[in-house]
């Protein structure tokens, strides 16, 4: 599988380790009164779609960007690769 | 007083050269380094001071070879800035004091072993090591990769047969056998002067 990576161009997937589902970056706010719920769903909850899923990949053996990888889980088709610093910052967050 | 005596990476007093008819592997001993990190909203500011000090800004995947002082990019608006030792020893503070609140600066000297990789092996052997497209890379060309699980930069310099390799300093004796293990289970016979380039 190779991983398109925004700034270095096309790369092996055994240079990144794999973390999950993008929703990660949308961490709960602390100190909402359902917090407690909040981080529970964050923190466990999570879709296992058979098809198009949006994933952290972290380029361990390369420049260490968090990336944002759009991938079929049933072809492993990738159709978007993007910096998660700019998918996080247009989601408002580390702004 | 105290009476210190100042060691190399790999913990000898004068670097370690290893010569082979194909390849030489030099450790590098002499180079000074300071990572800087531009700040948020600082960007062109960092950009700016950056390019008066080595000439350009270095873009993803490249250096800046430039004397005295040169830099390669290690990430988004991170880089990695390198001079010799013996004139730059503060380098850190130097960088500091040239780009104020426009960037974070870390001294990186002693986290890093430096080694130098010459001869007519040199594309051959760095196939054996790592992943980086070396007949692809032109001079100036950086990468970050990995050696043997750990993680180095390997830059191409000006002449066509010189690689060097930046790897962590605390493993600098396993990168360093990686390097000898690599040069030595390479055909020695097929780099004469007759040999296909």
């Amino acid at each position: 599988m190779i991983i398109n990576h925004p700034l270095l161009g096309p790369r092996d997937s055994a240079e990144f380790t794999y973390l999950g589902d993008a929703r990660l970056i949308d961490r709960p706010d602390w100190q909402s009164q359902t917090a407690a719920r909040d981080f529970y769903e964050y923190g466990y909850l999570r879709e296992n779609p058979a098809g198009w899923h949006e994933e952290l990949w972290f380029h361990e053996a390369g420049d260490r960007s968090w990336l944002v990888v759009t991938r079929n889980t049933v072809t492993h088709e990738i159709s978007k690769v993007e910096m998660a610093r700019d998918v996080a910052r247009k989601r408002g967050r580390s702004t | 007083m105290h009476d210190l005596v100042k060691q190399t990476a790999l913990g000898g007093t004068e670097p370690r050269v290893d010569k082979y008819d194909h390849i030489t592997i030099s450790e590098n001993d002499g180079l000074s380094l300071a990572s800087v990190a531009a700040r948020r909203g600082k960007e062109a500011d960092c950009h700016k001071l950056l390019k008066k000090l080595l000439g350009a800004v270095p873009g993803p995947g490249r250096a800046q070879l430039h004397d005295p002082e040169a830099g390669f990019w290690m990430g988004p608006e991170q880089w990695m800035i390198g001079a010799p030792s013996e004139s730059h020893e503060d380098l850190a503070e130097r960088l500091k004091g040239l780009l104020g609140d426009a960037a974070s600066v870390t001294e990186q000297t002693g986290a890093w072993v430096c080694f130098d990789v010459i001869g007519p092996a040199m594309q051959d052997m760095c196939e054996r090591l790592c992943s980086v497209p070396i007949r692809q890379m032109q001079a100036g060309d950086a990468q970050r990769t990995v050696i043997h699980h750990l993680g180095c930069f390997v830059i191409r310099r000006t002449a066509a047969d010189h690689i060097r390799i930046l790897g962590p300093r605390a493993s600098a004796g396993s990168l360093h056998h990686a390097l000898v293990a690599t040069a030595q289970a390479l055909d020695t016979g097929s780099y004469g002067s007759d040999a296909p380039a």
